[in-house]
This record gives C-alpha cells, sequence and structure tokens, in this order.
C-alpha cells in the first residue's frame, strides 16, 4: 500500500486549496528551473527510467512518446497537447487533479513542453466539465501572473499555455478527433500514419498526453525516475489514480500503487463491497471500454496492465467499476452499447453501422427476446467492428460486448430461455430511436 | 520507385502510391467506395481492407496508406500484401454487410439499379444472406434543388459529394450533420445546391441516393444505346456519352478526357436534354401574309433558289451560329463562294478577331491542362465559372494546391477562388501592360503566366486593342518559360474556332455580321443557326437550324437542321483541340443534317457541291485544312502571331469589360428550349422560390 510519503497527488481530496500559494507549499514548482537546466536528454532519460506508461489507457510508455518527436525545423513550432477530454464512463481521476492540483498539471506541462521543443501547450477540457475549466483557468491565471509561465518566464523557456473547452463529444478524446477538434474542425479521427508527432497540430510535430501521465512528471523528475520505477511492479511501475464506482460502500478517487490488488483497493479504500465481498459479482476494471472480468477472476486480482491484459481485459484509464449480485449484467453492457452507439462519430463504416445493431441486438438480449444462435453472431459482429475502424472506438465498443459473452453466456442464455417460456407482454421500441 | 509483393507478384511502383494504387498496378482489384482519384482520401468506407504481413494483425485501408509507409521484412525484404487472404474476405464480407444492414435494398425502384457500386460490389464481394433482423434506418431525403434527386436512406456515408464540392467546385455547400448511426449529408437548411457542376455529384455518389432528378424513373441503363460524343455548350469541348433510347436523348454524361474535362461536366452540358426534345423544328415552315404556314422541302428550297438567284450577290450575306459543325460551315462558305458571295461571319458577337492575324491570336494558347503548369493567372473580361465551369475547377484547383495568384480586370464575381480584383475596364490592363499595378510583379515574376481573355473582352469596338495589349502583357514576361505562350482566349461558342480556322469571315470589303444584320444591310440573309443577333427588317431571312428560337422568328422560311446529337460533326474548341461529335439519335420529323439541306440548295441554285456524303465532305475539309485531319490533337499556334499581334497597338476605349455570359443556363437556342434550364435559370435569378419552403 502507498504510503503517503510517496504519493504525488497530495491535494486529490480538495482538503487544501488549490492555489498557488498552497501549491507551493506542497511542493509543485519547486526548482523547476533546476529541472530544465539539467538538459532534454536528462528528463527524457529520467521519464524512460520512470517507466511510466500512458495514463490515458493504451498504457504507451510516456518517455519514448516524448522521445519520438523529431529534431526541430524552422518553420514547423513544436505542439504539446494534453487530452483532458475524461469521457470514458466510469473515469474521474482527471477531474480531480483539474480541481485541486491544477499547479502539477501546469508544471508538467512547462517540463514536457521544454522536452519536446515545443513553445505552446493545448489543454483540451472535456465540454461538460466547467468547474474543472474555471479551476485550470484559474491556476493557468495565477502561474502567467507569477511569471512561471509566460513568454518571459523565470524558467526562460518561452512557453503559452492555453486551455481549451470542448462542446461535450467522446470521440474528442482520441488524440487526432481532437486535434481535429482544437483545429476547429469536426472532431472526426484522422487516418493514420501520419502519426501526430510528424503531422499534427495544424500538421506540425505534436505529443498528445494525457492529464495524469504530464501532472506526475515534476514530482518523478524531483525524485527520480528510480523512485517512481521502484513503486509497483516490473513494467508497470509507480503510482496511479483510481477511480472506483458502482457497488462499494464509498466510491472515490484514489492515488495508489500499480498492481495492488484488486481486494485491498476496495476493502481499504472504498470500505469494501456493498453487501459483503461474497456479493460481489462482476467488475469492470478499466473504463466501460474494457471487458468486463467475472467475480472469480477478482478474488486475488493485481490491478496493472499485463495482468489485466493477460486476463483478455485491460487497466485502461483504471476506473473500477464493481458490481455486486444485483446487478441485470446484460442490462448494464447493453447500456454501455448504448453509449458507444451514440458517440460514434460516424465516419467509418464499421462502427457506424456495428455500434448501433449490436445495441439493438443487446436490448432484445437483456429481456430474452432473441434466439441463442444470435449470441454468436454478435459475437462475430463484434469481431467484425474490432480492428476494422480508423480509430480505437471501434475496438472500445466491441470489447464489453465479447466480455459479456465470454463470462456471461449461461446469462443471455437463461433469459432467452425464460422469455421463450414465458414471453413478456409488453412492445418494446425498436426502430432508430 | 519501392518495391512490393502484391498477392505474391512483385512489382516496382513510385514511392508515393497508395497500397490501393500499386495493387492495382499488381493486377489486383480492389473495391471501394468512399476513394475517388480525384478527390482527398478519406479512408471511411472500410472496403478496401487488404492484409499487410509484418504489421499489426488487423486489416489495413489500402487506399490510406502509403507505400512509403509499409515496413520492410527482416532482411531487406520488400513488404508483403494480400488481398485475397482469408482475413481480407473475411473483412469484406464484414464491411458489406455493414453497409447493407441499414441500405434499403430497393434496387427495383432505384434510378442506380444496373449501375450501381454497392449492387456490384455486393455480388463480387458480399454474402447472399442478411442476419440483421432489427428494423432498418430511414432518412427523410433532402431538398437541394432542381437537378439533384435525393433518397437518403440509401447513403452510405462515403463523403465523395462533400468533398467533391467542398474542393472541386468551391462552393462547400454540402455537409455532413449528426454523428455515428445518425450522420446525414445535407445542405444547410435544405437550401439548393448553386454550384454549375453540382451535377456530378450524380456520377460521384456510388448508391442511389443522389440521382439525376430530371431523368428520375425515365430509363434503366441497360436500355439506352450510348454514343461518345463532345459538347457544344461552352467552347471547352467536353466529351460526354449521350445515352438515348429510340428517337429521344435521355441523359448525357461525361466522359474521362483528362486533356479537357477530367471527368466532369457542367450542369448545363449535362441537363440540356430536355432541350432537345422542345420547341424543335421539325418540317420546313415559309412565311406568307406575316405568318409562317408549313410548307413541303421542295417548296421551302425552291423559294430560297428564287430569292438567292434574283438577288444582288453583294446584298446576300450568311451569319453563322454558335452551335454549327466544322462540316457545314465549310459547306456554307463553299456554296457561297461558289455563287460568288463574301458576305459571310462566324462572329454574331462581333468579336474582333482576325484568323488573319494568325491561330495564336485566337487559341487558348497554353491548352487546357496547361492551366496546371501555370504559375500565375489573369482574367481579363470573362468570368469562367459561368463560361466554361470545368475549367474555373482547373483554376481553382491551381489556386487551391499549388497557390497560383489569380487577377481579375472585369465584372467582380465569386469564382470560386481567391481573385485578387484589379479593375474593371481597360486602364487596369494598361497599368499591368506599365508594370504599374502590383500585380504585374506577379506576371513579371512568373514563368508561365496565363492571360486569360474572355470572350466578352474582345466583342467590342476596341477589342482588337485589347487583345493586342494582352498580348503585350503575355510576351513583356521575362522570366517565360522556354515554349510557353500564355495568351488564352476563352471563346464562350463552341463553333467559333472551327469557323476561325475554316476563315469565316467577310471577305475584303464584304460586310461584318453586325454590318449585315443592320437596317438596310442585305437583302437575302442567311443564319446558320444564329440566334444571337437580331436581322433588321427588311432582309429576306433563311434561317437553318434546329430550334424555334430568335432565328426562327425572324425567318422568312425555315429549313429544319440538326443539333448536336443527331450529326456527326467536328468541333474544334478553344484551345484548337480537333474533336468528332457522333450521331446519338436522328433528327426528329422532316428535319436533316445541316451539310445535307446546304447540298440539296446548291443543286436548286445551280452551283452544286461537290461532295454526296458527309465523308466526301469531310475529306473536302480536310484536303483544304489539313489541321481537320487530326482529330483529337492540338495544332498549336505559332508564336511568332503574338509578336506581331502585340506590336498591333490601337486605342483602348477606358470601357469597363462585360462578361460575355450573364445568364448561365441560358446561353444557346438548345439551352432555351430546356424547362430545366429555365428553373435553374429562374432559380438564380432568384424569381423562383428557393427549395422546400
Amino acid at each position: 500500500m502507498l504510503t503517503d510519503r510517496d504519493r504525488i497527488f497530495t491535494n486529490l481530496n480538495g482538503r487544501r486549496g488549490a492555489d498557488l500559494q498552497s501549491a507551493l507549499k506542497r511542493g509543485a514548482w519547486d526548482e523547476t528551473k533546476f529541472l530544465l537546466d539539467k538538459g532534454r536528454d536528462w528528463i527524457v532519460a529520467e521519464m524512460k527510467a520512470s517507466g511510466l506508461r500512458g495514463r490515458g489507457g493504451a498504457g504507451f510508455p510516456t518517455g519514448l512518446k516524448w522521445s519520438f518527436m523529431p529534431k526541430p525545423q524552422e518553420g514547423r513550432p513544436h505542439y504539446l497537447v494534453v487530452n483532458a477530454d475524461e469521457s470514458e464512463p466510469g473515469t474521474c481521476k482527471d477531474r480531480e487533479i483539474m480541481r485541486n492540483d491544477p499547479h502539477l498539471l501546469i508544471e508538467g506541462c512547462l517540463i514536457a513542453s521544454f522536452a519536446m521543443h515545443a513553445n505552446a501547450c493545448y489543454i483540451y477540457i472535456r465540454g461538460e466539465y466547467v468547474r474543472e475549466r474555471e479551476a485550470l483557468q484559474r491556476a493557468v491565471d495565477e502561474a502567467y501572473a507569477a511569471n512561471l509561465v509566460g513568454k518571459n518566464n523565470t524558467h526562460g523557456w518561452p512557453f503559452d499555455i492555453y486551455v481549451h473547452h470542448g462542446a461535450g463529444a467522446y470521440i474528442c478524446g482520441e488524440e487526432t478527433a481532437l486535434l481535429e477538434s482544437l483545429e476547429g474542425k469536426k472532431g472526426m479521427p484522422r487516418l493514420k500514419p501520419p502519426f501526430p508527432a510528424n503531422m499534427g497540430l495544424y500538421g506540425n510535430p505534436t505529443t498528445v498526453n494525457n492529464v495524469e501521465s504530464i501532472a506526475v512528471a515534476g514530482t518523478i523528475l524531483r525524485r527520480g525516475g528510480a523512485w517512481f520505477a521502484g513503486l509497483g511492479k516490473p513494467n508497470n511501475t509507480g503510482t496511479k489514480l483510481f477511480s472506483i464506482s458502482g457497488h462499494v460502500e464509498r466510491p472515490c478517487n484514489v492515488e495508489e500503487e500499480m498492481g495492488i490488488s484488486f481486494r485491498e483497493l476496495v476493502e481499504k479504500h472504498c470500505g469494501g463491497v456493498r453487501g459483503g465481498w461474497d456479493n460481489l459479482y462482476a467488475v469492470i476494471p478499466g473504463g466501460s471500454s474494457v471487458p468486463v472480468l467475472p467475480e472469480h477472476q477478482c478474488q486475488d486480482l493485481s490491478m496493472d496492465f499485463d495482468t489485466l491484459r493477460n486476463l483478455r481485459s485491460g487497466l485502461g484509464t483504471a476506473a473500477v467499476i464493481v458490481m455486486d449480485k444485483s446487478t441485470d449484467i446484460v442490462r448494464a453492457i447493453a447500456r454501455i452499447s448504448h453509449f458507444y452507439k451514440h458517440e460514434s462519430c460516424g465516419q467509418c463504416t464499421p462502427c457506424r453501422e456495428g455500434t448501433g445493431w449490436m445495441w439493438r441486438v443487446l436490448e432484445r438480449m437483456a429481456v430474452g427476446r432473441a434466439e441463442k444462435r444470435e449470441i454468436d453472431m454478435l459475437l462475430e459482429v463484434s469481431t467484425q467492428v474490432e480492428g476494422h475502424t480508423i480509430c480505437a472506438l471501434g475496438d472500445a465498443a466491441a470489447w464489453p460486448v465479447q466480455g459479456l459473452i465470454r463470462h456471461y453466456r449461461h446469462e443471455i442464455e437463461k433469459r432467452i430461455d425464460d422469455y421463450a417460456a414465458n414471453p413478456a407482454p409488453r412492445d418494446y421500441a425498436m426502430a432508430a430511436e | 520507385m519501392t518495391k512490393i509483393i502484391v498477392d505474391g507478384a512483385e512489382v516496382d511502383v513510385p514511392a508515393e502510391y497508395t497500397i490501393l494504387q500499386a495493387c492495382e498496378a499488381a493486377g489486383a482489384e480492389i473495391p471501394r467506395f468512399c476513394y475517388h482519384e480525384r478527390l482527398s482520401i478519406a479512408g471511411n468506407c472500410r472496403m478496401c481492407l487488404v492484409e499487410v504481413k509484418g504489421g499489426p494483425p488487423k486489416p489495413v485501408a489500402s487506399c490510406a496508406m502509403g507505400v512509403r509507409d509499409l515496413r520492410p521484412g527482416p532482411n531487406g525484404e520488400p513488404p508483403v500484401v494480400s488481398t485475397r487472404s482469408p482475413m481480407v474476405k473475411k473483412a469484406r464480407e464484414g464491411v458489406m454487410e455493414f453497409l447493407l444492414i441499414n441500405h434499403p435494398l430497393d434496387c427495383p425502384i432505384c434510378d442506380q439499379g444496373g449501375e450501381c457500386d454497392l449492387q456490384d460490389q455486393a455480388m463480387a464481394y458480399g454474402v447472399s444472406g442478411s442476419r440483421f433482423h432489427e428494423n432498418k434506418r430511414a432518412v427523410e431525403d433532402k431538398h437541394i434543388g432542381p437537378l439533384v434527386k435525393t433518397t437518403m436512406t440509401r447513403c452510405i456515408h462515403c463523403t465523395r459529394c462533400v468533398r467533391f464540392v467542398t474542393e472541386v467546385t468551391g462552393v462547400a455547400e454540402l455537409g455532413a450533420i449528426g454523428r455515428g448511426e445518425d450522420m446525414e449529408i445535407t445542405t444547410y437548411l435544405e437550401s439548393a445546391l448553386s454550384s454549375e457542376l453540382q451535377g456530378n455529384v450524380i456520377d460521384l455518389c456510388p448508391v442511389g441516393a443522389l440521382t439525376s432528378k430530371p431523368y428520375a424513373f425515365q430509363a434503366r441503363p441497360w436500355e439506352l444505346s450510348k454514343t461518345e460524343s463532345i459538347d457544344v455548350m461552352d467552347a471547352l469541348g467536353s466529351a460526354i456519352r449521350v445515352d438515348a433510347r429510340g428517337r429521344e436523348v435521355m441523359r448525357i454524361l461525361p466522359r474521362v478526357n483528362d486533356e479537357v474535362n477530367e471527368e466532369w461536366i457542367s450542369d448545363k452540358t449535362r441537363f440540356v436534354w430536355d432541350g432537345l426534345r422542345a420547341q424543335r423544328l421539325d418540317r420546313p415552315y415559309v412565311r406568307e401574309g406575316g405568318r409562317l404556314r408549313p410548307a413541303s422541302w421542295p417548296e421551302a428550297l425552291a423559294k430560297v433558289a428564287e430569292k438567292i438567284k434574283t438577288t444582288d450577290k453583294a446584298r446576300i450575306g450568311a451569319i453563322v451560329g454558335d452551335l454549327a459543325a466544322a462540316e457545314e460551315m465549310f459547306a456554307l462558305k463553299d456554296l457561297l463562294s461558289r455563287l460568288g458571295v463574301a458576305n459571310i461571319d462566324a462572329r454574331q458577337d462581333g468579336a474582333a478577331i482576325d484568323p488573319a492575324a494568325g491561330r495564336a491570336s485566337y487559341l487558348f494558347n497554353p491548352g487546357i491542362a496547361g492551366v496546371d503548369e501555370a504559375d500565375a493567372i489573369l482574367i481579363v473580361g470573362s468570368n469562367p465559372r459561368l463560361e466554361a465551369p470545368v475549367l474555373n475547377a482547373r483554376i481553382r484547383r491551381a489556386w487551391r494546391q499549388r497557390g497560383v495568384r489569380v487577377g481579375l480586370i472585369g465584372e467582380r464575381a465569386d469564382l470560386t477562388y481567391g481573385a485578387e480584383h484589379i479593375g474593371a475596364g481597360t486602364d487596369s490592363l494598361i497599368e499591368l501592360v506599365e508594370g504599374k499595378h502590383s500585380f504585374a510583379r506577379v506576371l513579371a515574376g512568373a514563368s508561365r503566366p496565363l492571360i486569360l481573355i474572355g470572350a466578352g473582352a474582345l466583342a467590342r469596338p476596341d477589342g482588337a486593342a485589347v487583345l493586342s495589349a494582352a498580348a503585350r502583357l503575355a510576351q513583356g514576361v521575362e522570366a517565360r518559360a522556354e515554349g510557353w505562350n500564355g495568351l488564352a482566349v476563352l471563346h464562350a461558342a463552341a463553333s467559333r474556332v472551327g469557323a476561325l480556322d475554316l476563315g469565316l469571315v467577310p471577305g475584303e470589303g464584304a460586310k461584318t455580321a453586325a454590318e449585315m444584320a443592320a437596317p438596310g444591310g442585305l437583302d437575302v440573309a442567311i443564319l446558320l443557326g444564329a440566334d444571337e443577333i437580331e436581322v433588321a427588317p427588311g432582309a429576306f431571312v433563311v434561317y437553318l437550324g434546329s430550334h424555334g428560337d430568335r432565328g426562327a422568328h425572324r425567318a422568312d422560311v425555315i429549313l429544319p437542321g440538326a443539333a448536336y446529337t443527331e450529326k456527326s460533326g467536328l468541333y474544334v474548341n478553344t484551345e484548337g483541340r480537333v474533336q468528332v461529335a457522333n450521331r446519338a439519335t436522328f433528327p426528329p420529323g422532316e428535319a436533316r443534317e445541316d451539310w445535307a439541306i446546304l447540298r440539296a440548295l446548291s443543286d436548286q441554285v445551280g452551283a452544286r457541291l461537290p461532295y454526296d456524303s458527309l465523308a466526301q465532305l469531310r475529306a473536302a475539309l480536310v484536303a483544304a485544312h489539313p489541321h481537320f485531319g487530326a482529330v483529337d490533337a492540338v495544332a498549336a499556334g505559332d508564336p511568332a502571331d503574338l509578336s506581331r499581334l502585340a506590336q498591333a497597338g490601337g486605342a483602348l476605349s477606358g470601357d469597363v469589360f462585360l462578361n460575355a455570359v450573364s445568364d448561365f443556363h441560358l446561353t444557346n437556342p438548345i439551352a432555351r428550349a430546356s424547362a430545366i434550364m429555365a428553373e435553374m435559370s429562374a432559380l438564380r435569378q432568384g424569381s423562383l422560390a428557393e427549395a422546400a419552403e
């Protein structure tokens, strides 16, 4: 379990002030110039040594990502874009950073921008995050006023930071759709390659990072990559913000070591599963897009990228959704499926057509008004979507369905049998709603 | 060049190729919906998925991935692409299934049936059954104007139409609203499209979502006889295919000709076909007691012959219209010269062009494809958007993709690209010639400047001086590339360059078209499809043409001729390209091909023309003017003509330039007979309520 002195986000719960003076007391902006003076190579090397994996869901090593930026060229400015479009259902970790510890993020922006030769950083905030935008903007203004950032700041690296408010589309959390949206266009993912590191914002080299990945950078560099690498497990190092929601006694956001066992996480921080541990039914370990895990796989589950991937699920954004035995798992996944159908941008065929199809079949299955052969058909449709789309939303829509069928096929079949034995007299609206 | 292995066969392709192009080079067929050679890459239909060895274990959209993005094998072997593997087959079947689940499959009542990409590819790459048991999506149809019919339920969201109107036409009126499966293609508030190239979205649409409204439910593609021909609605000579059923032209489609129209045609070209059925002159008429009455051919011809025989030859004249083919113009000139008549003119608008100044003085010398090489463009007295919409799309591309600067002297207009308005009249032209305007530096710095002179700039009393000034401008550029002749005359009439090549201008001391039409100008006037000029009362007018338009109203004898789809003829486009139009249908009623009428008349007047068939006529024409023999080729003008032209000089009046075309949809007798064109014109003029109100 993480000790208090290894905590990065010391004001996650907002009990202390989010203003600059309070942040300074907690160690933000401490010797930032000293860190920058050590040079870009040192920063990237420390980040690589820390083993930090991107906190946005995919888990790509952050230091490696930073090192992909090309050499600066005349007339091609570099950009850092921070993805604060935190829209994955269940995820609310970045929200707390922006509300309560915004200066860690701003400091991280400066360091990351310096390491990647970027003089400008854009923070793209989710449309629904109004208070968070206000808090972050307040912090940015404070940093400007204190000359921590700006054209002639005390750190000697000309640097501007802009907070951009999105319009509330889930797809704008996809990095290239985010760039499109930031450029003022419709938020639709771009074709890759070219990747943003070569052709990003306004066609210039751009790195898109998650809020948490950037916000931890300052502390990692201050305490050394080795410190961060010493926490957690090999290849899954450091600390991580977990957002635990659902059927636990006290849902919360908490910073914990990577690889903490699921049981410990829930028992220690959330007061346990509602109705006791034996009441546990299913867990979605990393936000709505990752496949659900049944209760027996969660008994001594280690919360890290590799363990969960081996269970054919994923850590994702570490948004743990706990479900007890009162849950209608088919309806729950049908609801998630509706979310992806609603948020599909409509650009490419498999996702546009497939998400609606999967949702409609699941809605029928939730009441049992389906046939058993349709379960296999649904699975096949989900594989026809997965991997055939421009961006990962197709995958994200397919995985929950695959997880459901993998672990709860018996539940769907029971539903179908029950319905066949006693068809419900209700008439369900089925058309394109 | 890069090596790549496609389905086991190694091919060598340019490094900038996409995988799709490389696969096609290797002979593999890749199905696609959203990809189009002349539009930007969207990569959204996912039909062109292929398997790339060594990459991630998922299929790759071949239209969007470049060959240079592929990784070679561990020992430097060429990358391996498979278009026939089980993974690819499965991916295609999957995408096809998704495309079809919400497609209505109403092929029996769909106008696209028989020429539908979705139909064809579903047959080739789909599976036979459907597993979709939900209700299908239904989308409300959109009203986007009188030309394009929408059935939006059929839309597969390939966005070809959106990309076309945004990129090629430059009038970004189509877009997608909504997202996910609720995405819909529409115009803003269902307003009508206003581009002159909008009809092309019908061809681009791979399904039946956008179809031709006037052609709706008229015919099936397999019932139509298809004739490759040439368009005469403007002077570009776009390549077209005329689809006819029986005696009627049912529709007109573009053909690919990269030198001229690529694969676009203007709306006037595409939708003028209903004008070929209306207002037709299908029998001879003779005016008696102030009224036209139907007559027989012998009667009408005898009347004309008698009039010609009894009239002083200096009082006879002929004016040639804008749609005439070279053959009848040649026959007419031949006949008149046998009669000793020197009054002949093909320049109804009074354009100050003299073939004696050399061919380079009236051609679009850089060539239409030369727009793609030009690095500065000056437009004088023209609105190419109305006079040649397809050419305008090329200019727009030069501006959009290569950043070519465009200057405009003349009427202000929305040309769909950022043209710098230099001035309205000849003063601005002189400023440029003398290097006083800032745009002169742009021209001077260009190695391939293009000076586009509109027909309107020449059809004025000081037209010759304008042409000379433009030639001086084209000459004066120092950095000019070798062999580049930047003087580009954009004619408005399809017959014009052919007529000038044949020398259809008044001989020494003879009368011009304006003088012939003036009061007391002639006693007998022969109009060969000349409808844009008013012959003053007094003259006996013989009208030889296809439509009951202005010329026929004025006529004393009407000799019904053939429209451009009803005769085979040679046309020379504005760049001097000789092209053959072919006969798709027969002329209606007793109407005959124009050359045959002239041949019959020549018998009656005792000056028999020595050709009994079109082949003989064409042979005589080619013998007299050899460059007509080289069909589809451009006989370039002599650059020396340009120097002489530049020295000609002349006084400029200082008047502002007026464009040759003000009402795009009603420029010739066929278009004026068309109900579709009339509706479009009314819509453009604002007298028709727009769209779904």
